[in-house]
Protein backbone atom coordinates (compact mmCIF):
# COMPACT_ATOMS: atom_id res chain seq x y z
CA UNK A 1 0.00 0.00 0.00
CA UNK A 2 1.32 3.63 -0.67
CA UNK A 3 -0.04 6.60 0.24
CA UNK A 4 1.01 8.91 -2.59
CA UNK A 5 -2.49 10.68 -3.70
CA UNK A 6 -2.74 10.05 -7.63
CA UNK A 7 -3.17 13.75 -9.33
CA UNK A 8 -4.97 14.68 -12.36
CA UNK A 9 -5.06 18.08 -14.37
CA UNK A 10 -8.08 20.45 -13.84
CA UNK A 11 -9.60 19.76 -17.62
CA UNK A 12 -8.94 15.65 -16.93
CA UNK A 13 -10.96 16.07 -13.87
CA UNK A 14 -13.94 18.40 -15.59
CA UNK A 15 -14.37 16.19 -17.86
CA UNK A 16 -14.53 13.18 -15.71
CA UNK A 17 -17.21 15.30 -13.63
CA UNK A 18 -19.42 16.17 -16.13
CA UNK A 19 -18.85 12.21 -17.60
CA UNK A 20 -20.22 11.47 -13.55
CA UNK A 21 -22.90 13.97 -13.72
CA UNK A 22 -23.95 12.26 -17.02
CA UNK A 23 -24.40 8.73 -15.63
CA UNK A 24 -26.32 9.98 -12.53
CA UNK A 25 -29.06 12.01 -15.21
CA UNK A 26 -29.13 8.38 -17.14
CA UNK A 27 -30.16 6.87 -14.32
CA UNK A 28 -32.99 8.76 -14.60
CA UNK A 29 -33.51 8.49 -18.37
CA UNK A 30 -33.45 4.93 -17.80
CA UNK A 31 -36.33 5.12 -14.75
CA UNK A 32 -38.50 6.22 -17.86
CA UNK A 33 -37.51 3.25 -19.91
CA UNK A 34 -38.59 1.27 -17.06
CA UNK A 35 -41.34 2.66 -16.33
CA UNK A 36 -43.05 4.87 -19.23
CA UNK A 37 -46.57 4.87 -18.02
CA UNK A 38 -44.91 7.31 -14.97
CA UNK A 39 -43.80 9.80 -17.75
CA UNK A 40 -47.05 9.04 -19.88
CA UNK A 41 -48.93 10.12 -16.36
CA UNK A 42 -46.12 13.08 -15.46
CA UNK A 43 -47.45 14.84 -18.79
CA UNK A 44 -50.67 13.91 -18.45
CA UNK A 45 -51.53 15.34 -15.03
CA UNK A 46 -51.27 18.81 -16.47
CA UNK A 47 -52.98 17.86 -19.45
CA UNK A 48 -55.55 16.74 -17.36
CA UNK A 49 -55.56 19.89 -15.18
CA UNK A 50 -55.47 21.89 -18.23
CA UNK A 51 -58.64 20.48 -19.63
CA UNK A 52 -60.56 20.81 -15.82
CA UNK A 53 -59.57 24.76 -15.72
CA UNK A 54 -60.21 25.31 -19.59
CA UNK A 55 -63.77 23.69 -19.82
CA UNK A 56 -65.11 23.62 -16.42
CA UNK A 57 -63.90 27.25 -15.18
CA UNK A 58 -63.36 28.74 -18.73
CA UNK A 59 -66.55 30.02 -19.02
CA UNK A 60 -66.79 31.84 -15.42
CA UNK A 61 -63.88 33.85 -16.12
CA UNK A 62 -63.98 37.45 -17.51
CA UNK A 63 -61.76 37.73 -20.90
CA UNK A 64 -61.41 40.51 -23.20
CA UNK A 65 -64.03 40.78 -25.74
CA UNK A 66 -63.10 38.04 -28.61
CA UNK A 67 -60.42 36.62 -26.74
CA UNK A 68 -60.60 32.44 -25.73
CA UNK A 69 -59.91 31.66 -22.30
CA UNK A 70 -57.27 28.64 -23.18
CA UNK A 71 -55.42 31.63 -24.65
CA UNK A 72 -54.81 33.14 -21.71
CA UNK A 73 -54.70 30.02 -19.92
CA UNK A 74 -52.18 28.25 -21.80
CA UNK A 75 -49.29 30.29 -20.61
CA UNK A 76 -50.26 30.19 -16.83
CA UNK A 77 -50.60 26.51 -17.35
CA UNK A 78 -46.83 26.19 -18.43
CA UNK A 79 -46.34 28.36 -15.71
CA UNK A 80 -47.75 25.97 -13.30
CA UNK A 81 -46.39 23.18 -14.88
CA UNK A 82 -42.36 24.34 -14.50
CA UNK A 83 -43.76 25.22 -10.70
CA UNK A 84 -45.10 21.48 -10.04
CA UNK A 85 -41.18 20.77 -10.76
CA UNK A 86 -40.45 21.70 -7.56
CA UNK A 87 -42.00 18.95 -5.52
CA UNK A 88 -40.39 16.47 -8.25
CA UNK A 89 -37.00 17.84 -7.77
CA UNK A 90 -37.79 17.38 -4.13
CA UNK A 91 -38.95 14.08 -4.24
CA UNK A 92 -36.37 12.45 -6.08
CA UNK A 93 -33.60 14.25 -3.62
CA UNK A 94 -35.22 13.21 -0.91
CA UNK A 95 -35.63 10.00 -1.80
CA UNK A 96 -31.92 9.35 -2.57
CA UNK A 97 -31.02 10.74 0.84
CA UNK A 98 -33.25 8.44 2.77
CA UNK A 99 -32.29 5.43 1.37
CA UNK A 100 -28.58 5.79 1.77
CA UNK A 101 -28.69 6.21 -2.17
CA UNK A 102 -26.48 9.56 -1.23
CA UNK A 103 -24.41 7.79 0.97
CA UNK A 104 -23.46 4.88 -1.65
CA UNK A 105 -22.68 7.92 -4.09
CA UNK A 106 -20.76 9.56 -1.98
CA UNK A 107 -18.71 6.41 -0.84
CA UNK A 108 -17.61 6.33 -4.59
CA UNK A 109 -14.55 7.80 -6.10
CA UNK A 110 -16.56 9.97 -8.12
CA UNK A 111 -16.90 13.58 -8.77
CA UNK A 112 -19.06 14.58 -5.49
CA UNK A 113 -20.71 17.47 -7.85
CA UNK A 114 -22.27 14.43 -10.00
CA UNK A 115 -24.99 14.68 -7.57
CA UNK A 116 -26.17 17.63 -8.13
CA UNK A 117 -25.22 17.91 -11.64
CA UNK A 118 -27.11 14.81 -12.76
CA UNK A 119 -30.35 15.82 -10.94
CA UNK A 120 -30.07 18.89 -12.67
CA UNK A 121 -29.87 17.43 -16.29
CA UNK A 122 -32.35 15.03 -15.66
CA UNK A 123 -35.18 17.32 -14.10
CA UNK A 124 -34.41 19.79 -16.90
CA UNK A 125 -34.76 16.84 -19.52
CA UNK A 126 -37.99 15.58 -17.83
CA UNK A 127 -39.34 19.42 -17.56
CA UNK A 128 -38.70 19.46 -21.58
CA UNK A 129 -40.86 16.46 -22.24
CA UNK A 130 -43.51 17.33 -20.11
CA UNK A 131 -43.56 21.13 -21.91
CA UNK A 132 -43.79 19.51 -24.97
CA UNK A 133 -46.40 17.59 -23.70
CA UNK A 134 -47.98 20.52 -22.74
CA UNK A 135 -47.77 22.56 -25.83
CA UNK A 136 -49.13 20.09 -28.08
CA UNK A 137 -51.99 19.84 -25.56
CA UNK A 138 -52.18 23.46 -25.97
CA UNK A 139 -52.32 23.28 -29.95
CA UNK A 140 -55.15 20.54 -29.58
CA UNK A 141 -57.62 22.84 -27.82
CA UNK A 142 -56.73 25.75 -30.43
CA UNK A 143 -54.02 27.80 -28.67
CA UNK A 144 -51.93 29.26 -31.12
CA UNK A 145 -48.40 31.29 -30.85
CA UNK A 146 -47.48 34.26 -32.84
CA UNK A 147 -44.21 33.86 -34.46
CA UNK A 148 -41.64 30.63 -33.80
CA UNK A 149 -38.63 33.03 -32.71
CA UNK A 150 -41.41 34.32 -29.85
CA UNK A 151 -42.49 30.72 -29.08
CA UNK A 152 -38.89 29.57 -28.64
CA UNK A 153 -38.13 32.50 -26.35
CA UNK A 154 -40.93 31.73 -23.99
CA UNK A 155 -39.65 28.23 -23.71
CA UNK A 156 -36.78 29.47 -23.27
CA UNK A 157 -37.90 31.52 -20.09
CA UNK A 158 -40.32 29.08 -18.81
CA UNK A 159 -37.29 26.63 -18.53
CA UNK A 160 -35.24 29.14 -17.02
CA UNK A 161 -37.82 29.50 -14.24
CA UNK A 162 -37.67 25.60 -14.17
CA UNK A 163 -33.82 25.76 -13.53
CA UNK A 164 -34.20 28.35 -11.05
CA UNK A 165 -36.56 25.81 -8.81
CA UNK A 166 -34.48 22.73 -9.40
CA UNK A 167 -31.74 24.37 -6.83
CA UNK A 168 -34.78 25.20 -4.56
CA UNK A 169 -36.25 21.92 -4.86
CA UNK A 170 -32.52 19.97 -4.20
CA UNK A 171 -31.96 22.33 -1.43
CA UNK A 172 -35.36 21.46 0.11
CA UNK A 173 -34.86 17.69 -0.32
CA UNK A 174 -31.44 17.47 1.18
CA UNK A 175 -32.54 19.36 3.97
CA UNK A 176 -35.74 17.36 4.90
CA UNK A 177 -34.69 14.10 4.02
CA UNK A 178 -38.16 12.92 4.00
CA UNK A 179 -40.01 11.84 0.76
CA UNK A 180 -42.83 12.43 3.39
CA UNK A 181 -42.03 16.44 3.88
CA UNK A 182 -42.37 16.93 0.47
CA UNK A 183 -46.53 16.50 0.15
CA UNK A 184 -46.02 19.94 2.43
CA UNK A 185 -44.25 21.76 -0.60
CA UNK A 186 -46.88 19.97 -2.77
CA UNK A 187 -49.38 21.52 -1.34
CA UNK A 188 -48.43 24.68 -1.51
CA UNK A 189 -47.65 24.70 -5.18
CA UNK A 190 -51.35 25.55 -6.48
CA UNK A 191 -51.71 28.36 -3.66
CA UNK A 192 -48.63 30.13 -5.33
CA UNK A 193 -49.78 29.02 -8.20
CA UNK A 194 -53.40 30.55 -7.69
CA UNK A 195 -51.63 33.74 -6.02
CA UNK A 196 -50.80 34.71 -9.26
CA UNK A 197 -51.75 36.05 -13.24
CA UNK A 198 -52.01 32.28 -14.45
CA UNK A 199 -55.54 31.91 -14.22
CA UNK A 200 -57.33 34.96 -13.66
CA UNK A 201 -56.03 38.68 -13.24
CA UNK A 202 -54.76 40.27 -10.72
CA UNK A 203 -56.80 43.57 -10.90
CA UNK A 204 -59.48 41.18 -10.41
CA UNK A 205 -57.83 40.15 -6.51
CA UNK A 206 -58.54 42.42 -2.98
CA UNK A 207 -55.39 45.32 -3.48
CA UNK A 208 -53.02 44.21 -1.64
CA UNK A 209 -53.37 40.39 -2.59
CA UNK A 210 -53.63 41.09 -6.17
CA UNK A 211 -49.79 43.43 -5.89
CA UNK A 212 -48.71 40.11 -4.18
CA UNK A 213 -49.60 38.16 -7.21
CA UNK A 214 -48.27 40.77 -9.24
CA UNK A 215 -44.57 40.09 -7.66
CA UNK A 216 -44.96 36.30 -7.43
CA UNK A 217 -41.82 35.71 -10.07
CA UNK A 218 -44.44 33.15 -11.76
CA UNK A 219 -46.18 35.98 -12.81
CA UNK A 220 -43.54 37.69 -14.79
CA UNK A 221 -42.49 34.47 -16.43
CA UNK A 222 -46.41 34.02 -17.24
CA UNK A 223 -46.86 37.26 -18.63
CA UNK A 224 -43.23 37.21 -20.12
CA UNK A 225 -44.72 33.97 -22.26
CA UNK A 226 -47.95 35.35 -23.02
CA UNK A 227 -46.13 38.16 -24.51
CA UNK A 228 -43.80 36.19 -26.31
CA UNK A 229 -46.13 33.81 -27.62
CA UNK A 230 -48.05 36.70 -28.97
CA UNK A 231 -51.01 35.62 -26.51
CA UNK A 232 -53.38 38.43 -25.04
CA UNK A 233 -52.43 39.41 -20.93
CA UNK A 234 -54.28 40.63 -18.59
CA UNK A 235 -52.47 44.09 -18.70
CA UNK A 236 -51.91 45.95 -15.81
CA UNK A 237 -50.57 49.68 -14.90
CA UNK A 238 -47.77 48.49 -12.27
CA UNK A 239 -43.93 48.64 -12.63
CA UNK A 240 -43.70 44.50 -12.22
CA UNK A 241 -46.24 43.97 -14.87
CA UNK A 242 -44.67 46.28 -17.41
CA UNK A 243 -41.71 45.17 -17.22
CA UNK A 244 -42.62 41.39 -17.47
CA UNK A 245 -39.72 40.13 -20.01
CA UNK A 246 -36.74 41.53 -17.92
CA UNK A 247 -38.26 40.41 -14.74
CA UNK A 248 -38.84 36.20 -15.80
CA UNK A 249 -34.83 36.62 -16.55
CA UNK A 250 -34.26 38.56 -12.60
CA UNK A 251 -36.57 36.30 -10.63
CA UNK A 252 -34.50 33.36 -11.78
CA UNK A 253 -31.14 34.02 -11.83
CA UNK A 254 -32.14 35.48 -8.26
CA UNK A 255 -33.82 32.71 -7.10
CA UNK A 256 -30.58 30.28 -8.73
CA UNK A 257 -28.61 32.88 -6.72
CA UNK A 258 -30.07 32.03 -3.44
CA UNK A 259 -30.95 28.16 -3.27
CA UNK A 260 -28.04 27.57 -5.77
CA UNK A 261 -25.39 28.26 -3.25
CA UNK A 262 -27.31 27.04 -0.50
CA UNK A 263 -27.94 23.87 -2.26
CA UNK A 264 -24.53 23.12 -3.18
CA UNK A 265 -23.23 24.23 0.40
CA UNK A 266 -25.89 21.47 2.00
CA UNK A 267 -23.87 18.96 -0.35
CA UNK A 268 -20.59 19.93 0.74
CA UNK A 269 -21.60 19.71 4.21
CA UNK A 270 -23.24 16.61 4.27
CA UNK A 271 -20.45 15.24 6.39
CA UNK A 272 -20.39 17.44 9.22
CA UNK B 1 0.61 4.93 12.79
CA UNK B 2 0.97 1.05 11.98
CA UNK B 3 1.78 1.17 8.43
CA UNK B 4 0.67 -2.82 8.42
CA UNK B 5 -2.82 -2.04 9.43
CA UNK B 6 -5.55 -1.54 7.01
CA UNK B 7 -7.78 0.63 9.41
CA UNK B 8 -6.38 2.69 11.92
CA UNK B 9 -7.88 5.03 14.22
CA UNK B 10 -6.85 7.28 16.78
CA UNK B 11 -8.73 8.75 19.14
CA UNK B 12 -11.81 8.90 16.93
CA UNK B 13 -14.28 11.34 18.38
CA UNK B 14 -17.54 12.88 17.00
CA UNK B 15 -20.48 15.04 18.54
CA UNK B 16 -23.16 15.90 16.86
CA UNK B 17 -24.17 19.37 19.40
CA UNK B 18 -24.10 18.15 22.61
CA UNK B 19 -24.04 14.77 21.99
CA UNK B 20 -21.23 12.73 21.88
CA UNK B 21 -21.59 9.38 19.54
CA UNK B 22 -18.00 8.58 19.89
CA UNK B 23 -15.62 9.15 22.62
CA UNK B 24 -12.36 8.95 21.48
CA UNK B 25 -11.63 5.11 19.90
CA UNK B 26 -8.80 3.25 18.92
CA UNK B 27 -8.44 0.61 16.33
CA UNK B 28 -5.70 -0.97 14.14
CA UNK B 29 -7.01 -3.97 12.27
CA UNK B 30 -4.55 -5.98 10.24
CA UNK B 31 -4.99 -6.68 6.75
CA UNK B 32 -7.00 -9.86 5.04
CA UNK B 33 -8.46 -10.22 8.68
CA UNK B 34 -12.37 -9.63 9.80
CA UNK B 35 -12.56 -7.29 13.08
CA UNK B 36 -16.13 -7.36 14.59
CA UNK B 37 -17.65 -3.83 16.15
CA UNK B 38 -19.93 -5.18 18.20
CA UNK B 39 -22.16 -3.18 20.58
CA UNK B 40 -25.96 -2.02 21.26
CA UNK B 41 -27.85 0.16 19.35
CA UNK B 42 -26.13 4.05 20.25
CA UNK B 43 -22.86 2.82 20.79
CA UNK B 44 -21.52 4.52 17.86
CA UNK B 45 -20.87 1.84 15.71
CA UNK B 46 -22.88 3.34 12.50
CA UNK B 47 -20.95 6.60 13.39
CA UNK B 48 -17.49 4.84 13.13
CA UNK B 49 -18.29 3.40 10.29
CA UNK B 50 -19.22 6.66 8.24
CA UNK B 51 -16.16 8.43 9.38
CA UNK B 52 -13.86 5.23 8.35
CA UNK B 53 -16.13 5.34 4.93
CA UNK B 54 -15.27 9.38 4.25
CA UNK B 55 -19.24 10.07 4.60
CA UNK B 56 -18.82 11.82 7.64
CA UNK B 57 -15.88 13.97 9.11
CA UNK B 58 -14.90 13.42 13.26
CA UNK B 59 -14.66 16.58 15.40
CA UNK B 60 -11.55 14.72 16.98
CA UNK B 61 -8.77 12.28 16.23
CA UNK B 62 -8.08 10.90 12.93
CA UNK B 63 -8.23 7.48 10.68
CA UNK B 64 -6.40 5.92 8.02
CA UNK B 65 -7.98 3.15 5.80
CA UNK B 66 -5.63 1.27 3.07
CA UNK B 67 -2.83 3.87 4.15
CA UNK B 68 -4.77 6.81 3.16
CA UNK B 69 -6.22 9.62 5.68
CA UNK B 70 -9.81 9.86 5.66
CA UNK B 71 -10.35 13.56 5.42
CA UNK B 72 -7.10 14.57 3.45
CA UNK B 73 -7.02 12.12 1.39
CA UNK B 74 -10.63 11.28 1.08
CA UNK B 75 -11.02 9.87 -3.14
CA UNK B 76 -7.99 7.58 -2.42
CA UNK B 77 -9.76 5.90 0.63
CA UNK B 78 -13.12 5.33 -1.62
CA UNK B 79 -11.23 4.06 -4.32
CA UNK B 80 -9.74 1.34 -1.82
CA UNK B 81 -13.14 0.71 0.36
CA UNK B 82 -16.55 -1.12 -0.15
CA UNK B 83 -19.67 0.04 2.31
CA UNK B 84 -22.35 -2.36 2.52
CA UNK B 85 -24.77 -0.02 4.58
CA UNK B 86 -27.64 -0.48 7.18
CA UNK B 87 -30.34 0.33 4.27
CA UNK B 88 -29.88 -1.24 1.08
CA UNK B 89 -29.21 1.60 -0.41
CA UNK B 90 -29.93 1.05 -4.12
CA UNK B 91 -32.11 2.32 -6.17
CA UNK B 92 -35.36 0.66 -6.33
CA UNK B 93 -36.65 1.67 -10.56
CA UNK B 94 -33.74 -0.24 -11.96
CA UNK B 95 -32.48 -3.39 -12.07
CA UNK B 96 -29.80 -4.87 -10.19
CA UNK B 97 -27.63 -5.37 -13.29
CA UNK B 98 -28.90 -1.51 -13.71
CA UNK B 99 -27.96 -0.65 -10.49
CA UNK B 100 -24.32 -2.31 -10.63
CA UNK B 101 -23.57 -0.76 -13.91
CA UNK B 102 -24.49 2.34 -12.45
CA UNK B 103 -22.13 2.20 -9.74
CA UNK B 104 -19.84 0.44 -11.77
CA UNK B 105 -19.13 3.33 -14.53
CA UNK B 106 -19.60 5.76 -11.01
CA UNK B 107 -16.75 3.81 -9.68
CA UNK B 108 -14.92 4.89 -13.11
CA UNK B 109 -14.79 1.51 -14.48
CA UNK B 110 -15.63 3.08 -17.77
CA UNK B 111 -18.72 1.55 -20.08
CA UNK B 112 -17.58 -1.79 -20.81
CA UNK B 113 -15.65 -2.78 -17.55
CA UNK B 114 -18.60 -1.73 -15.41
CA UNK B 115 -21.14 -4.19 -17.46
CA UNK B 116 -18.52 -7.10 -17.35
CA UNK B 117 -17.96 -6.25 -13.34
CA UNK B 118 -22.17 -5.99 -13.07
CA UNK B 119 -22.53 -9.73 -14.52
CA UNK B 120 -19.59 -10.97 -13.05
CA UNK B 121 -20.99 -9.73 -9.59
CA UNK B 122 -24.67 -10.35 -10.24
CA UNK B 123 -23.44 -14.39 -11.02
CA UNK B 124 -21.67 -14.14 -7.43
CA UNK B 125 -24.45 -12.82 -5.64
CA UNK B 126 -27.09 -15.34 -7.19
CA UNK B 127 -29.29 -12.46 -9.03
CA UNK B 128 -28.17 -12.95 -12.56
CA UNK B 129 -31.87 -13.74 -13.27
CA UNK B 130 -33.96 -11.72 -10.99
CA UNK B 131 -35.81 -8.18 -12.54
CA UNK B 132 -36.48 -4.95 -10.65
CA UNK B 133 -35.48 -3.86 -7.48
CA UNK B 134 -38.33 -3.23 -6.32
CA UNK B 135 -39.54 -6.67 -6.41
CA UNK B 136 -36.88 -8.18 -4.52
CA UNK B 137 -36.87 -9.80 -1.23
CA UNK B 138 -35.35 -8.42 1.51
CA UNK B 139 -32.53 -11.05 1.23
CA UNK B 140 -31.99 -10.09 -2.57
CA UNK B 141 -31.70 -6.41 -1.64
CA UNK B 142 -28.89 -7.13 0.76
CA UNK B 143 -27.15 -9.29 -1.58
CA UNK B 144 -27.34 -6.84 -4.22
CA UNK B 145 -26.06 -4.05 -1.36
CA UNK B 146 -22.81 -6.66 -0.99
CA UNK B 147 -22.48 -6.81 -4.84
CA UNK B 148 -22.65 -3.26 -5.36
CA UNK B 149 -19.91 -2.67 -2.36
CA UNK B 150 -17.53 -4.87 -4.08
CA UNK B 151 -17.80 -3.43 -7.82
CA UNK B 152 -14.25 -1.95 -7.23
CA UNK B 153 -12.83 -5.33 -5.57
CA UNK B 154 -12.02 -3.42 -2.62
CA UNK B 155 -8.90 -3.84 -0.34
CA UNK B 156 -11.57 -2.86 2.79
CA UNK B 157 -14.69 -3.79 3.03
CA UNK B 158 -17.55 -2.33 5.87
CA UNK B 159 -20.60 -4.21 6.65
CA UNK B 160 -22.94 -1.97 8.91
CA UNK B 161 -25.29 -4.31 10.05
CA UNK B 162 -25.27 -6.63 7.23
CA UNK B 163 -27.78 -9.01 8.69
CA UNK B 164 -30.28 -7.16 10.41
CA UNK B 165 -33.36 -8.10 9.71
CA UNK B 166 -32.70 -10.66 7.50
CA UNK B 167 -34.28 -14.19 7.55
CA UNK B 168 -31.53 -17.10 8.73
CA UNK B 169 -31.43 -18.41 5.06
CA UNK B 170 -30.53 -15.33 4.11
CA UNK B 171 -28.16 -14.42 6.74
CA UNK B 172 -26.37 -17.70 6.50
CA UNK B 173 -25.63 -17.01 2.57
CA UNK B 174 -23.98 -13.54 3.91
CA UNK B 175 -21.99 -15.14 6.38
CA UNK B 176 -20.54 -17.51 3.80
CA UNK B 177 -19.80 -14.10 1.56
CA UNK B 178 -18.13 -12.91 3.98
CA UNK B 179 -15.91 -15.89 4.68
CA UNK B 180 -14.91 -16.44 1.25
CA UNK B 181 -14.21 -11.99 1.24
CA UNK B 182 -12.16 -12.62 3.91
CA UNK B 183 -10.02 -15.68 2.55
CA UNK B 184 -9.46 -13.96 -0.18
CA UNK B 185 -7.77 -11.44 1.09
CA UNK B 186 -10.45 -8.79 1.73
CA UNK B 187 -10.10 -6.96 5.39
CA UNK B 188 -13.61 -6.62 6.81
CA UNK B 189 -14.74 -4.50 9.27
CA UNK B 190 -18.67 -5.40 10.40
CA UNK B 191 -20.79 -3.94 13.09
CA UNK B 192 -23.14 -6.28 14.59
CA UNK B 193 -25.55 -6.50 18.01
CA UNK B 194 -25.26 -9.97 17.72
CA UNK B 195 -22.58 -11.94 19.89
CA UNK B 196 -23.47 -14.63 17.28
CA UNK B 197 -22.62 -13.09 14.25
CA UNK B 198 -19.50 -11.67 15.40
CA UNK B 199 -18.65 -15.01 17.24
CA UNK B 200 -19.38 -16.75 13.74
CA UNK B 201 -17.08 -14.23 11.54
CA UNK B 202 -14.26 -12.27 12.98
CA UNK B 203 -11.13 -12.94 14.11
CA UNK B 204 -10.87 -10.07 16.82
CA UNK B 205 -13.98 -8.42 18.51
CA UNK B 206 -14.12 -4.74 19.54
CA UNK B 207 -16.85 -3.87 22.14
CA UNK B 208 -17.95 -0.21 21.93
CA UNK B 209 -20.31 1.05 24.76
CA UNK B 210 -21.41 4.53 24.61
CA UNK B 211 -18.98 5.50 21.85
CA UNK B 212 -16.08 3.90 24.27
CA UNK B 213 -14.17 0.77 23.54
CA UNK B 214 -14.91 -1.50 26.73
CA UNK B 215 -13.09 -4.54 25.45
CA UNK B 216 -11.63 -5.99 22.30
CA UNK B 217 -10.06 -9.67 21.98
CA UNK B 218 -10.60 -12.93 20.06
CA UNK B 219 -14.26 -14.34 20.27
CA UNK B 220 -12.10 -16.92 22.84
CA UNK B 221 -10.63 -14.91 24.82
CA UNK B 222 -14.17 -12.19 25.27
CA UNK B 223 -15.90 -15.72 25.98
CA UNK B 224 -13.10 -17.05 28.94
CA UNK B 225 -13.60 -13.30 30.54
CA UNK B 226 -17.19 -14.09 30.31
CA UNK B 227 -17.20 -18.31 31.68
CA UNK B 228 -18.70 -19.51 28.53
CA UNK B 229 -21.72 -21.71 28.40
CA UNK B 230 -23.65 -22.67 30.70
CA UNK B 231 -25.56 -26.88 30.69
CA UNK B 232 -28.94 -26.19 32.93
CA UNK B 233 -31.01 -29.40 33.41
CA UNK B 234 -34.35 -29.90 34.62
CA UNK B 235 -35.35 -32.97 36.61
CA UNK B 236 -38.67 -34.60 36.49
CA UNK B 237 -38.26 -36.17 39.75
CA UNK B 238 -37.27 -34.07 42.92
CA UNK B 239 -35.60 -37.35 44.94
CA UNK B 240 -33.02 -37.64 42.13
CA UNK B 241 -31.69 -33.87 42.14
CA UNK B 242 -28.75 -34.85 44.08
CA UNK B 243 -27.83 -37.78 42.01
CA UNK B 244 -28.60 -35.62 38.33
CA UNK B 245 -25.96 -32.94 40.16
CA UNK B 246 -23.26 -35.68 40.38
CA UNK B 247 -23.42 -36.52 37.18
CA UNK B 248 -23.65 -33.06 35.97
CA UNK B 249 -20.81 -31.89 37.80
CA UNK B 250 -18.75 -35.05 36.62
CA UNK B 251 -19.84 -34.07 33.16
CA UNK B 252 -18.68 -30.70 33.25
CA UNK B 253 -15.50 -31.23 35.88
CA UNK B 254 -17.20 -27.92 37.59
CA UNK B 255 -19.23 -27.78 40.86
CA UNK B 256 -22.68 -27.59 39.78
CA UNK B 257 -25.47 -25.28 40.97
CA UNK B 258 -28.78 -26.76 42.11
CA UNK B 259 -31.66 -24.95 43.10
CA UNK B 260 -34.30 -27.54 44.81
CA UNK B 261 -37.61 -25.44 43.88
CA UNK B 262 -37.49 -25.07 40.43
CA UNK B 263 -35.47 -29.10 40.28
CA UNK B 264 -32.56 -27.38 38.48
CA UNK B 265 -29.05 -28.29 38.25
CA UNK B 266 -26.20 -25.68 36.09
CA UNK B 267 -22.70 -25.41 35.35
CA UNK B 268 -20.43 -24.16 33.13
CA UNK B 269 -19.12 -26.15 30.21
CA UNK B 270 -16.43 -23.57 28.87
CA UNK B 271 -15.95 -24.14 25.66
CA UNK B 272 -16.39 -27.92 25.48
CA UNK B 273 -20.35 -27.44 25.15
CA UNK B 274 -21.60 -29.48 22.65
CA UNK B 275 -19.41 -32.78 23.91
CA UNK B 276 -20.17 -32.13 27.50
CA UNK B 277 -24.11 -31.99 26.91
CA UNK B 278 -23.85 -35.67 25.06
CA UNK B 279 -21.93 -37.09 27.98
CA UNK B 280 -24.20 -35.57 30.70
CA UNK B 281 -27.44 -36.69 29.30
CA UNK B 282 -25.81 -40.26 28.07
CA UNK B 283 -24.68 -40.42 31.68
CA UNK B 284 -28.08 -39.56 33.20
CA UNK B 285 -30.01 -41.59 30.69
CA UNK B 286 -27.44 -44.50 31.90
CA UNK B 287 -28.75 -43.67 36.03
CA UNK B 288 -32.64 -43.67 34.27
CA UNK B 289 -32.73 -40.03 35.75
CA UNK B 290 -35.68 -38.54 33.80
CA UNK B 291 -34.46 -34.61 32.18
CA UNK B 292 -38.04 -32.32 31.80
CA UNK B 293 -35.62 -29.77 30.36
CA UNK B 294 -32.43 -29.69 28.95
CA UNK B 295 -30.51 -26.45 27.88
CA UNK B 296 -27.20 -24.89 27.07
CA UNK B 297 -27.32 -21.71 27.26
CA UNK B 298 -25.14 -18.69 25.72
CA UNK B 299 -24.43 -15.84 27.37
CA UNK B 300 -26.39 -13.07 26.02
CA UNK B 301 -25.19 -9.80 24.47
CA UNK B 302 -27.02 -7.72 27.86
CA UNK B 303 -25.07 -10.27 30.03
CA UNK B 304 -21.62 -9.37 27.73
CA UNK B 305 -22.52 -5.38 28.78
CA UNK B 306 -23.45 -5.93 31.96
CA UNK B 307 -20.21 -7.61 32.72
CA UNK B 308 -18.10 -5.58 30.37
CA UNK B 309 -18.99 -2.26 31.54
CA UNK B 310 -18.96 -3.16 34.95
CA UNK B 311 -22.44 -4.49 35.82
CA UNK B 312 -23.75 -0.97 35.44
CA UNK B 313 -27.33 -0.61 34.51
CA UNK B 314 -28.45 0.38 31.15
Amino acid sequence: MTAVPVTEGPLRRLGLALADGWTVARRDLIHWANQPMTVVFGVLFPVMITLAFGYLFGGAVDVPAGADYFAFLMPGMYGMTMLFGLGSTMVAVATDASRGVTDRFRSLPMAPSAVLVGRAVADLLHSVLVLAGMLACGLAVGWRPATLSGALGAAGLLLLLRFALLWAGIYLGLVTRDPGAVTAVQTLEFPIGFLSNAFVAPSTMPGWLGAVAEWNPLSSTVAAARELFGNPGWGGDSWIARNAVPMAVVWPLVITAVFFVLAVRRHQRLDR
Amino acid sequence: MHRLSAIVARGLRRTYGGTTALDGIDLDVRPGTVRGLLGPNGAGKTTAVRILTTLLRPTGGRAEVAGFDVVTHPRQVRRSIGLVGQHAAVDEQLTGRQNLELFGRLSRLGAKAARARAAELLERVGLDHAGPVSAYSGGMRRRLDLAAGLILAPSVLFLDEPTTGLDPRSRADLWRAVRELAAGGTTVLLTTQYLEEADQLADRITVVDAGRVVAEGTPGELKARLGGERLVVVVRDAERLAQAAAIVGRATSAAPEVDQDTRRVSAGVGTEGVRVLTAALTALSEAGIEAEDVTLRRPTLDEVFLDLTGGDAR
